[in-house]
């Protein structure tokens, strides 16, 4: 590993820089099996729960039926009668029940209809058998493209496409590329567990990014004021997005069955259910026309953008609008015309996964600019370079961006490590002296990105998140934020960040636990935002304090806090966000600053692809990532590396199968993602471009990685074998295809319907 | 039907049907919770321990099929009457080879018996040993990295010795 400064700018010490670093702070309680997540916590007398589900993807629900057979009073069951609140998973739009009623719409396979609790496993069993739903069919949408239900639109201008591409000496590329479905596997399944309370309350504990959201959750279905609701989060084994919605409707469900039964309830998912029900990264179709001129200059770029956000809206709009800004490329391309929009199918809603449509976007705008530098006979690395944003350089919203761009670093660094040119050199000619008897293909492959730094748009200034630090009368410095641990570092950066501050030991500073009773609203764990932006507040709170502090005793912090806390009893330091100074976006126009920073990555993959079966092997990834301050380098790291295989696995494996909108791979014998041996040897290079206006300069580092890491390896197939390949997975039937030259496999991510 | 098993060192007892699952016997009956369910078909490695020194995964292993044997958990691994961390958990903390920690226990199994064997730590050796166990945190970079440091401690423990 290597933190290098970029060229040209003064190496800054970077705040928060321990040295040696802080080991993990959670890190002991899950070495020796004690950390408690949440299928671990016992609860006495808890009974078990259960989720009836849809087996069709769109019909008129026409009746609920028990078998008289069974004696149901041994079970609690629960239908959408009997929700108190509002029969609605709060989130973006109001439009997704809890729980279908009957007479109501059924939207996709694994709806929730029914849920039933029981006072162990067999009788719960034995019961999910004998419920069976009345149903009558209604026409399924599965196509995308066909869809009339639109979530969101947008269409983004600058300059004149058409106009351009017309000009003379523009040489016109055409392509469209679709990509898959993508499961998160977080290798902790889906869990949450309900506690009803004596005053009529519900405290839940589970398995969650975001406890505030769950929180709303509950207070809407259950009709519950803030202090009657509850949320606790448990120690969670990964999220990628994949906890950031979905815990919602889990909660409800386990917090209606536990109001009923008057018991705790256990609502853990297996596998199966967890991929046969719960969100997924959205599939796209993603069609690029773009102009380029033959010294390399892109100079138009069309594209037409189509997310599928299955059956109902969730985070899909969000979604959408990251993937339109970053549809482009990392590129200062003068004429640009981006048109978007999110459509519903009868498919089960899609939802957030690192990279929040970034991914999707950035894989064709790489593959895209991949096809302009041979259309031209430009190497990959040229053409990045001649057209890779700049300080100063104007993104197609109108943000100006600043000194902090970083395209071409992380471009050169990339470059420089992997010794691109010379090893594409020799794939080169290896492809040009390969006779009929090769057996394997060897290839290089170059990716770009950029990643916005936190929410979209104007979302940090509406949710004025807030980050607290407290001295409590006791002498202890404890930090309370609803930032979650999911393995990410949270727990770790954040008192390593206010230590540095105050000049006090990282293990002088504790950590609340993520209780929504006991912290403040600082905001979900998403969006590559908690360390710039949760982050960022903590420190401004600890500038605070300590001045508090040294105020009253006239010493340093770091020798006087005890005394401070006896004497002046406890100080709570409340740190709200108030946007960074100068950025501003209007959501009316769509214009403006969309993110406070963009974080930059470039990835060099080498692969070997063996010419019989068309299975690839990627051998490297040289990852090279600005996350504008480093401020826990192995953490940092292990977060590039992570995703870099997400992204590998994203490009080579990763492929959700549907016959009639159900997803036919829904066990881990099927859905497969990447093992110790299938994972490539991944160097990391972590870049400090600072974000100027964070007090600590993080940008962010959790989404990054994986919006490159995809059109990397596809590049270094296309490389290996001279194939394009546009859709993802860039599976083995897709690549004999390509090389056949015959129709690839259905698009990834549609469902087929099977045969009447 | 009792089954008799040593775990952790500990002679435990239990009186189950015999085809209840290893995983189960450990975390509901002995409230062994460290030892993890990550999707209950063998695919995933997260409730990997050792039974008599073989890597094993609890959830495909009933109990009545190691009546008799010395299971080792996630709970075993710590020395000095486990309140300190054993060298291979010291190692996965420096590292860095531990994020959301739910892969971690199986992870640490698979690793302690290749650690046992002997093998040289190369980096396809590493893989190969911990290729059962799925992790979609790390990349598997800083694990391989943390298993071969314990190995290479312990080679150099050994040498001293």
């Amino acid at each position: 590993m290597t933190i290098q400064a970029p060229a040209g700018r003064p190496a800054a010490p970077t705040p928060g820089h321990a040295t040696p670093l802080p080991l993990r702070r959670e890190g002991p309680a899950k070495l020796t099996g004690q950390a408690l997540y949440t299928d671990d916590l016992v609860f006495p007398g808890a009974w078990y729960g259960a989720t009836i589900r849809s087996t069709v993807p769109h019909a008129r629900l026409l009746a609920i039926e028990l078998d008289p057979a069974f004696d149901w009073g041994r079970v609690a069951v629960v239908t959408a009668d009997d929700i108190a609140g509002r029969n609605v998973v709060a989130s973006i739009a109001e439009d997704q029940p809890i729980l279908v009623p009957v007479g109501g719409e059924i939207r996709h396979q694994a709806e929730p209809v029914v849920l039933l609790a029981a006072a162990d496993r067999d009788t719960l069993r034995e019961a999910r058998r004998l419920v069976s739903l009345r149903t009558e069919p209604l026409p399924p949408v599965f196509d995308p493209l066909a869809s009339t239900v639109v979530f969101a639109h947008h269409a983004l201008v600058k300059g004149d496409v058409e106009a351009a591409l017309a000009a003379d000496g523009v040489v016109v590329v055409e392509a469209t590329y679709r990509v898959g479905h993508q499961e998160q596997l977080y290798i902790e399944n889906n869990a949450m567990i309900a506690i009803p309370r004596g005053d009529g309350g519900m405290t839940v504990h589970g398995s969650l990014q975001c406890p505030f959201y769950v929180h709303r959750a509950l207070r809407t279905g259950l009709g519950l004021d803030d202090a009657h609701a509850q949320v606790v989060q448990a120690e969670t084994g990964g999220g990628f997005g994949g906890k950031e919605e979905y815990p919602s409707m889990i909660a409800l469900h386990a917090a209606l069955l536990a109001r009923r039964t008057g018991r705790p309830v256990r609502m853990i998912y297996d596998r199966h259910e967890d991929l046969a029900a719960t969100t997924k990264r959205h599939p796209a179709v993603i069609r690029h026309r773009t102009g380029v001129r033959r010294d390399g200059t892109i100079v138009a770029q069309d594209i037409e953008l189509v997310l599928d956000g299955g059956a109902y809206t969730t985070l899909t709009p969000v979604v959408l609008s990251r993937a339109t800004i970053h549809a482009g490329g990392p590129y200062d391309v003068p004429n640009v015309r981006i048109r978007s929009r999110a459509v519903a199918t009868n498919t089960p809603p899609n939802g957030a996964f690192r990279g929040f449509g970034a991914p999707q976007a950035e894989f064709a705008a790489e593959m895209q600019v991949g096809r302009c530098a041979e259309a031209i006979g430009m190497s990959p690395l040229e053409i990045r370079r001649r057209n890779a944003y700049r300080a100063a350089g104007v993104t197609p919203t109108g943000q100006v961006l600043h000194d902090d761009a970083a395209a071409l670093e992380v471009l050169e660094r990339a470059a420089e490590a992997s010794e691109f040119d010379w090893v594409r050199a020799r794939t080169a000619a290896e492809r040009a002296g390969r006779g009929p008897r090769a057996r394997t293909a060897r290839g290089i492959g170059l990716a770009l990105g950029w990643h916005g730094a936190g929410f979209t748009g104007s979302g940090e200034a509406k949710m004025g998140s807030v980050a607290s630090i407290e001295l409590t009368g006791d002498g202890r410095i404890r930090i309370l934020t609803a930032s979650t641990e999911m393995g990410q570092g949270t727990k770790t950066i954040f008192p390593q960040l206010v230590a540095a501050e105050l000049g006090v030991d990282p293990d002088d500073v504790e950590m609340a636990p993520q209780d929504t009773s006991l912290v403040p609203d600082s905001g979900p764990t998403v969006a590559s935002r908690t360390a710039m932006v949760v982050g960022g507040l903590l420190v401004h709170a600890a500038r605070r304090l300590k001045a508090d502090v040294e105020g009253r005793t006239g010493r340093p912090f770091e020798l006087s806090w005890r005394d401070d806390a006896r004497d002046h009893g406890p100080t709570r330091i409340d740190e709200r966000f108030s946007p960074y100074p100068g950025r501003s976006f209007d959501d009316a126009t769509y214009s403006g600053d969309a993110y406070p920073a963009f974080g930059w990555a470039a990835a060099v993959a080498e692969v070997e692809v063996d010419l019989d079966t068309a299975e690839v092997t990627v051998l490297s990834v040289v990852a090279v990532d600005d996350v504008g301050r480093a401020i826990h380098p192995v953490l940092c790291e292990g977060q590039v590396e992570g995703g870099t295989l997400q992204a590998v696995g994203y490009a080579t494996i990763e492929e959700i199968k549907l016959v009639d909108g159900r997803y036919l791979n829904d066990r881990l014998q099927t859905y497969l993602i990447p093992t110790s041996l299938d994972a490539p040897r991944i160097e990391t290079i972590l870049v400090e471009a600072p974000f100027e206006d964070a007090p600590h300069g993080a940008k962010g580092v959790g989404e990054l990685p994986m919006d490159v890491g995809a059109p990397a390896v596809v590049a270094a197939i296309h490389d290996a074998t001279g194939a394009w390949i546009d859709d993802l997975p860039a599976s083995p039937e897709r690549i004999i295809a390509a090389l056949a030259g015959i129709a690839p496999p259905g698009p990834p991510g549609m469902s087929t319907v099977s045969a009447p | 039907m009792t089954y008799r098993l040593v775990v952790n060192g500990e002679p435990a007892e239990v009186g189950v049907p015999g085809m209840r699952r290893l995983l189960d016997v450990l975390r509901e009956d002995l409230g062994l919770t460290g030892t993890k369910e990550g999707c209950g078909e063998g695919e995933c490695g997260a409730c990997t321990v050792l039974v008599d020194g073989e890597v094993v995964v609890s959830c495909l292993v009933p109990v009545c099929q190691v009546d008799g044997s010395v299971v080792r958990t996630v709970e075993g691994l710590a020395v000095a009457g486990g309140s300190a961390l054993a060298p291979l958990q010291a190692a996965f903390l420096e590292a860095g080879g531990a994020q959301c920690g739910i892969c971690t226990p199986g992870m640490l199994m698979a690793a302690d018996a290749f650690l046992a064997a002997g093998a040289e730590p190369t980096d396809d050796a590493i893989r190969g040993a911990i290729a059962g166990n799925l992790c979609r945190c790390t990349g598997y970079t800083k694990i391989v990295d943390a298993i071969r440091l314990a190995a290479e401690r312990r080679q150099a423990g050994a040498g001293a010795a």
